[in-house]
């Protein structure tokens, strides 16, 4: 029953994607209707299906499978079948609730903002596919499938951050975010195919149990532990960690509402899904390497997001490095915290970009009135004092601010707290104290760049070009989204206790699954790393507390108050602010290593065809030429002389015996007789 | 010497008609060959025939032969009369076709 529930949520968004893509047009309104309305229908059946689950199922997770490809069947190798299954789990059916959710409220978002755009209804059914593949992402039970829905996320990603690809700009940033994923969808594949080579299985229950059972790939542990940071490596592309991060900045090229899904529900967070998918077989290795990735990823981002002025970059970098805590949570063995930072990020940064959305929406429409087109509506040194003529989009804003700088009261604090507690545990019993210290200093920096973000946009008076009186607050389809988000940005929805989210139902719910690994290479164990993290808990909430509230203030100092200057700041560190302001000279660094490196290697092959492989073509020919002319003079020569020679022959001959020819009968009559006398001569 | 040479003509026999009639062929012949009027030829042709005639009679005359040589001639010169029937109607073609009954003019055939 379940199962079935769950198809129609999969194929919901397909139908609409199947349905615009071919009939968009020809629907009134081009269909957004239709596609919204299946949307809010899949999130209506998962919300449904999760209340049923987490009471009626709680433990058990509900698969249902059938066989989808045989291969071979020799009876030596087994017969290897590659299914397709449904496995409903808890972290499926809040990961479903999550997806449909964030979805839903963008499609109606999306009336609004998109409103009048060339390619409404093909806008409308790219997001179904996104949708599609998301939660196909969410429900596989096996890494087969989860690799083609997670190319399906990829190509449905590059569709629509290209959307506007008349831009070259967002016509190379859908080319990038599509290159750069493919890097780390490489090292997944192999990953797979590490496993699979040595399990035959692609069924993540079979695989664990296997491993389980003390079976390794190759027998060794190393190749576990490489199948598992392999397989990361596909996160680390799709969930944009270090050093695979930089295709989603450039991601903002595409409509906000697509940043606020990319970033929130669908792309980002499918690395991190992924990781808690294969968590039972990573090793103690794999996991610190991936918690450092997760740990550099949020501090390098956290940095760039200080200096940038561009209000989607800052949310994009915001992202960057909240992915990386929740990177970082799983990676020291902070599942839940991980996983619920994803889940309460997702509602909190989907809040965000749509606010953003909105303010970029009205901004660009106040430029319009005035008719400017040269001024950016995205650079936040143009706006200031939007709060008076936008409130509810400040208010929503100022929640989600909040949020994400981790202030008590919101949901973010209870996440990023439980996070920065997992990493302090992992201290303890590991010695790895960077990580807790990375932690908490991204998260003063995460306060400080939210606020200065904040009170740039909606606070002090308006800069730039625009009159204050021309900005309006958005339509009530892209209001009320907002406000959806904002109450779900609050504590009460996971956690009834605003300073601890472990009695809440979500922890309940979600719980870390066994390691599989074999003893030696386990990482510890939950009870243990449970306990290290109840001794932790009261130091890191009044750490993080401290910590943000610090960042608030200075931000507030800074650039509400004016007590310090930002600019003597940025020149007493000169250094550090153009590397930041420069995002540490990534893409410089990419496109002089790989993109001129390509291009040199392509130009030293265009020398080699160019020279080696045309000059042996050109060199054919040339001999063959060379030949022809000597085979034309033989032919001309000798073969043709042999003939004319023949011809004159017999011309000659001709002319010489015509001259006998006279025509005369009487000379006839003289050979006659002449000859007549000749033979009476020699026979007689 | 003399007197064998008239003594000789004076007794006619096979010999004597043998000469006459090679005189008549190298006439015939000669009238053939240098002739420019068909006419001219085609009675330089009867020469020859008639020359041969002479042979016939000559030789049926003076051996055991009986009448077969007269006989033939006979032939002979009915043939010859159907030749010069035939003969004479080519002729009058070749004057309608060429206006001209010279053999050196008549060189069609001329290599």
């Amino acid at each position: 029953m379940l199962i079935q529930l769950s198809l129609i949520i999969l194929l919901a968004p397909m139908l609409g994607f199947l349905v615009l893509i071919f009939a968009g047009k020809k629907l009134p309104r081009n269909g957004d209707w239709f596609a919204t309305g299946l949307i809010t229908l899949s999130f209506a059946l998962s919300l449904y299906l999760l209340i049923t689950k987490l009471t009626l199922h709680h433990g058990e997770a509900i698969t249902g499978t059938m066989t989808w490809v045989v291969l071979g069947n020799a009876a030596e190798a087994g017969s290897l079948t590659v299914p397709f299954g449904i496995m409903i789990d808890n972290l499926a059916a809040v990961m479903l609730v999550v997806v449909t959710l964030i979805s839903m409220l963008v499609h109606f978002f999306s009336v609004g903002y998109m409103h009048g755009d060339v390619r409404y209804s093909r806008y409308y059914a790219y997001l179904g596919l996104f949708s599609f593949s998301m939660l196909g992402i969410v429900l596989t039970d096996n890494l087969l499938m989860m690799y083609i829905f997670w190319e399906l996320v990829g190509i449905s990603s590059y569709l629509l951050i290209g959307h506007w690809y008349e831009k070259k700009s967002a016509s190379n940033a859908a080319n990038k975010a599509f290159i750069v994923n493919r890097i780390g969808d490489a090292g997944m594949f192999i990953g797979i195919m590490i496993l699979f080579a040595s399990f035959s299985t692609f069924a993540f229950g079979a695989i664990f149990d296997t491993v389980a059972a003390g079976n390794l790939p190759f027998n060794s542990t190393a190749w576990l532990t490489a199948a598992g940071v392999l397989i990361f490596c596909g996160a680390v592309g799709k969930s944009a960690q270090f050093p695979l991060h930089v295709w989603l900045p450039d991601a903002m090229e595409g409509p906000t509402p697509i940043s606020a899904l990319i970033h929130a529900a669908t792309m980002v967070a499918a690395g991190v899904y992924l990781v808690a998918r294969v968590f039972p077989i990573l090793t103690a290795d794999a996991l610190l390497i991936i918690a450092y990735i997760g740990a550099i990823t949020a501090l390098i981002a956290a940095t760039i997001a200080i200096t940038q002025f561009d209000i989607k970059k800052v949310l994009a970098y915001s992202t960057i490095s909240q992915l990386g805590y929740m990177i970082m949570g799983l990676g020291v063995g902070a599942y839940t915290a991980g996983f619920m930072h994803l889940v309460t990020h997702a509602s909190f940064k989907a809040g965000l970009f749509l606010g953003a959305g909105s303010v970029i929406y009205a901004m660009h429409n106040a430029l319009h009135k005035k008719n400017d087109h040269h001024t950016d509506a995205q650079d936040i040194r143009n706006m200031g004092g939007l709060k008076s003529r936008m409130p509810v989009t400040y208010w929503t804003f100022l929640i989600f601010t909040l949020a994400i700088s981790g202030i008590p009261l919101t949901s973010g604090f209870l996440s990023k707290d439980e996070i920065l507690a997992g990493t302090l545990a992992f201290g303890t019993l590991s010695g790895h104290w960077l990580l807790p210290i990375i932690g908490f200093a991204v998260a003063g920096l995460t306060a400080f760049y939210m606020f200065r973000l904040l009170i740039l946009t909606f606070h002090g008076k308006h800069a730039g070009t625009t009159s204050l009186d021309d900005v309006v607050e958005s339509p009530k389809v892209m209001t009320i989204p907002l406000m959806v988000l904002g109450a779900l940005s609050l504590f009460v929805f996971y956690s009834f206790n605003p300073f601890g989210a472990s009695s809440g139902w979500f922890f309940a719910a979600i719980e870390r699954p066994a390691s599989v690994v074999p003893a030696l290479m386990q990482p510890a164990t939950s009870a243990v790393f449970h306990d290290a993290v109840s001794s932790m808990h009261t130091l890191a909430m009044v750490l993080s507390i401290l910590i943000a509230a610090a960042g608030v203030l200075f931000a507030l100092a800074v650039y509400q108050w004016n007590k310090v200057s930002a600019d003597r700041m940025a020149s007493s560190l000169g250094f550090m602010y153009r590397g930041s302001l420069n995002k540490w000279y990534f893409d410089e660094m990419y496109g002089s290593v790989f993109v001129n490196g390509t291009i040199g290697i392509t130009k030293i092959l265009r020398w080699f065809d160019e020279n080696i492989v045309d000059g042996a073509v050109n060199g054919a020919a040339t001999v063959t030429s060379r030949i022809s002319v000597v085979s034309r003079w033989f032919d001309n020569t000798v073969v043709d002389g042999l003939v004319n020679l023949s011809a004159r022959l017999t011309e000659m001959t001709g002319t010489l015996l015509g001259k006998i020819q006279t025509g005369k009968v009487q000379t006839y009559f003289i050979y006659i007789v002449f000859s007549f006398i000749v033979l009476f001569f020699l026979f007689i | 010497m003399e007197s064998t040479f008239l003594q000789w003509l004076a007794e006619p026999g096979l010999t004597h008609y043998l000469m006459v009639s090679a005189i008549l062929f190298s006439l015939g012949l000669l009238a053939v060959i240098s002739r420019k009027n068909v006419i001219m030829v085609l009675m330089g042709v009867e020469l020859i025939l008639n020359s041969a005639n002479l042979n016939f009679i000559a030789f049926s005359r003076f051996t055991e032969l009986a009448l077969d040589g007269q006989m033939i001639a006979l032939f002979v010169i009915i043939i010859a009369a159907a030749e010069a029937a035939v003969a004479l109607a080519i002729v009058l073609n070749i004057y309608n076709r060429f206006k001209t009954i010279n053999l050196n003019e008549i060189s069609l055939m001329k290599g």
